[in-house]
């Protein structure tokens, strides 16, 4: 039994120019012929033969760059577009946390807003009255209820929308993005709430760049691009798979700039570029692999690292400091070192070579972090930077805080009745 | 058909929904102001001063048809504005009323049609506010109020559905040509002229001429206005058989009008 079953789904959208729009109107009201004349310029496909079944109770997420169709196929489950070709089949109500607050009126209060977009959202009057104080609670607007919406700061104008949207309690539940824009506090509260949706068996289809928590609450994962289904299945697996494609596309587009201005490089646009130098000494590549030597973007904390460099020395020299940095998504440096501040003695290099740089454990936490890879003299004389250039994400269900994971193991004293995490977490 | 019955049923299903729309349109309307929901009114009864002022201090139009006087032809006058006020207003604002609220059409599922019945509705009752001030100038300018005036609710219902027919397919058409809107401004000014609602059908150029007569005959608003006049200004019974061809007309122009909006209506997420 499936909750949503999209079926080899197209949707492909019209683009109408100003000029056909003007004899568009002419026909019709000459010719009288509306709809025939209504023919668009240019197709443009969002989807394209895309395929989803999600069975109930499950969290599926969806994955994609902006523009690969995500919102589109959360619009066509939800009703508001229908598909081109293909069907859509939802069992249940549906209720979709598209756009907080869509349906504000920034002139009156909450109080009223509260109804409206209720009743828009599908639910009775009496419904709404009966989970009102909750509603209120939840986006903790006690104080500003009565207040006409248009006073409210952006946080309260979500929060608002949020709480409405996710008291609609329904079968299948629609996430955009949404969660992007919440404070900190607010943000773990959605996230029990959806929580709190899985373990009542709903089903959830979330749609996020926030790839951390996709993983962390999706059973399963599908990757869009460019309107395609590309792959489905489990979380770890897609989105590995789609960090891989997207560190890719990265490289590609690196590398072709830098053959278009292969000539003479100026200094600033170097600059700018992250990568400066004038390459006497080279970083031609860069990978990361895990410990067994596969290339990998997403890591455990747990998981060592291998970082792998192709270098070209251009011509031969015995001043050279390779050196490496890993910054997390806030700048902070969480490590940084280089083979001259370990002691080590350049003697001579002198064409293609690599070096490769073991991290046993990464012990890193949650997020997102950027790698500086760099080959220079001792007196820090640049011969190739790449500043930020390579990212890599660490994912983990566990939520510490701070910039690494040290080493460390808790024990207590017989009389602190304490139960181990479960095995398995 | 079928699908016509079935669109007006998920209207009906959404009943609520547009009853607190037009409570919410009325409210914001004045929301912010000291005087709130007295401006309905103070609007009607300022307008209503203005014109008396204008026509009997400063024109004095002494055309028998006004008894020769200025005050009843600012009354006669007041009776053909406000009901016309509601009828531009709401065709105006249909104009806008799927863009305004694009985001709706776009991130919300329910049936788009709300939002021109709410337009047609909350203008609606904005005429009603208006209506008190016109009865009780009837009697202050010295004419009678008959039990005519109860017959008001079925010109009201022909002027609803022809209104509401005429705001879904101005809706729907503006979507994809918004040139509507501008024409449309300059189209109420001639319509306003059109309809006889500063002058009356009984004046001798008009009934001097076949031609000009049939012509004013042929728009549904001429006989609207005068369903307004023959409740209110004249007291007596309206041409029930024009009303009743009227209200034939209004019916296809909703039924036509609400086809076209049913074929445009998905095109409306993408193009608002």
């Amino acid at each position: 039994m499936y909750a949503i079953e999209v079926v080899e789904v197209s949707r492909v959208y019209q683009k109408y120019s100003a000029r056909h729009r003007f004899q568009t109107f002419k026909s019709a009201l000459v010719k009288g012929d509306l709809f025939r004349s209504l023919r668009p310029d240019e197709l443009v496909t969002a989807l394209d033969d895309v395929t989803i079944r999600v069975e109930k109770g499950q969290t599926f997420g969806v994955i994609g760059e902006n523009g690969s169709g995500k919102s589109t196929l959360l619009k066509l489950v939800a009703g508001i577009t229908k598909p081109t070709r293909g069907t859509v089949r939802t069992e249940g109500k549906v209720s979709a946390l598209i756009e907080l607050g869509a349906g504000f009126h920034p002139e009156i209060s909450g109080r009223e807003n509260i109804f409206i977009n209720g009743i828009m959202l599908g639910l009775s009057r009496k419904e709404i009255s009966a989970k009102f104080d909750e509603i209120v609670r939840f986006a903790e607007l006690e104080d500003f209820i009565d207040a006409p919406v248009k006073t409210y700061s952006s946080g309260m104008y979500m929060r608002l929308g949020f709480a409405i949207a996710i008291n609609v309690n329904p079968d299948i539940l629609l996430i955009d993005e949404v969660l992007a824009v919440g404070d900190a506090a607010f943000v773990p509260k959605c996230l029990d709430r959806i929580d709190d949706f899985r373990r009542r068996k709903k089903t959830i289809l979330f749609v996020s760049h926030d790839l951390t928590t996709v993983e962390k609450i999706c059973d399963r994962v599908g990757w869009l691009k460019g309107g395609r289904l590309l792959m489905v299945g489990d979380p770890k697996r897609v989105i590995d798979m789609y960090l891989q494609d997207v560190a890719e596309t990265q490289e590609e587009k690196f590398e072709r700039r830098r053959e278009e201005k292969a000539p003479q490089p100026s200094a600033e646009e170097e600059r700018r570029e992250n990568r400066w130098g004038k390459r006497e000494v080279e970083i031609s590549r860069v990978i990361l692999k895990n410990l067994a030597g596969q290339e990998k973007h997403v890591f455990a904390p747990d998981e060592g690292m291998i970082l792998e460099m192709d270098v070209v020395a251009h011509a031969e020299t015995d001043d050279f400091v390779f050196g490496i940095g890993i910054f997390n998504s806030q700048g902070i440096c969480c490590y940084g070192t280089n083979t001259h501040l370990e002691n080590f003695e350049p003697v001579s290099i002198r064409g293609e070579g690599k070096v490769v740089c073991r991290i046993e454990r990464l012990n890193l936490i949650n997020g997102t972090y950027y790698l500086d890879v760099a080959v220079h003299k001792r007196d820090g004389y640049p011969y190739d930077y790449h500043r930020n250039l390579y990212s890599f994400l660490v994912s983990s269900t566990l939520r510490d805080v701070g910039i690494g994971r040290l080493p460390h193991a808790w024990s207590f004293s017989p009389g602190i009745e304490i139960k181990p995490p479960q095995r398995g977490e | 058909m079928a699908r016509l019955f079935h669109n007006l049923r998920e209207l009906y299903r959404y009943r609520v929904l547009i009853q607190n729309l037009v409570v919410r349109e009325l409210k914001a309307r004045y929301r912010g102001t000291v005087l709130g929901f007295l401006w309905s009114f103070f609007n009607p009864l300022l307008l209503m001063i203005v014109y008396t002022a204008v026509f009997g201090l400063i024109i004095q139009p002494r055309d028998p048809a006004f008894e020769s006087k200025p005050l009843i032809y600012a009354l006669y006058l007041f009776c053909g504005i406000l009901p016309w006020h509601w009828f531009s207003s709401s065709t105006l604002e249909s104009a806008n009323v799927l863009m305004i609220h694009g985001n709706l059409i776009k991130k919300i599922l329910f049936p788009a049609e709300v939002l021109p019945v709410v337009t047609v509705t909350s203008n609606m009752i904005h005429f009603f506010f208006g209506l008190p001030i016109v009865l009780a100038f009837i009697p202050i300018l010295g004419k009678k109020l008959t039990p005519y005036a109860l017959l008001l609710p079925v010109v009201v219902l022909v002027q609803f559905i022809f209104s509401l027919g005429f705001s879904l397919l101005i809706s729907a058409l503006t979507v994809h040509f918004r040139d509507i809107k501008d024409i449309l401004a300059n189209w109420l000014t001639f319509w306003f002229f059109a309809t006889p609602i500063v002058y009356s059908m009984t004046f001798s150029s008009i009934q001097g001429s076949s031609l000009l007569r049939n012509f004013l005959n042929l728009n549904p608003m001429t006989h609207i206005i005068q369903g307004y006049q023959y409740c209110l200004f004249y007291g007596g019974l309206f041409h029930w058989k024009r009303l009743g061809v009227t209200l034939l007309v209004s019916l296809v122009l909703f039924v036509v009008s609400y086809k076209i909006f049913d074929r445009l209506r998905d095109s409306f997420p993408e193009e608002v």
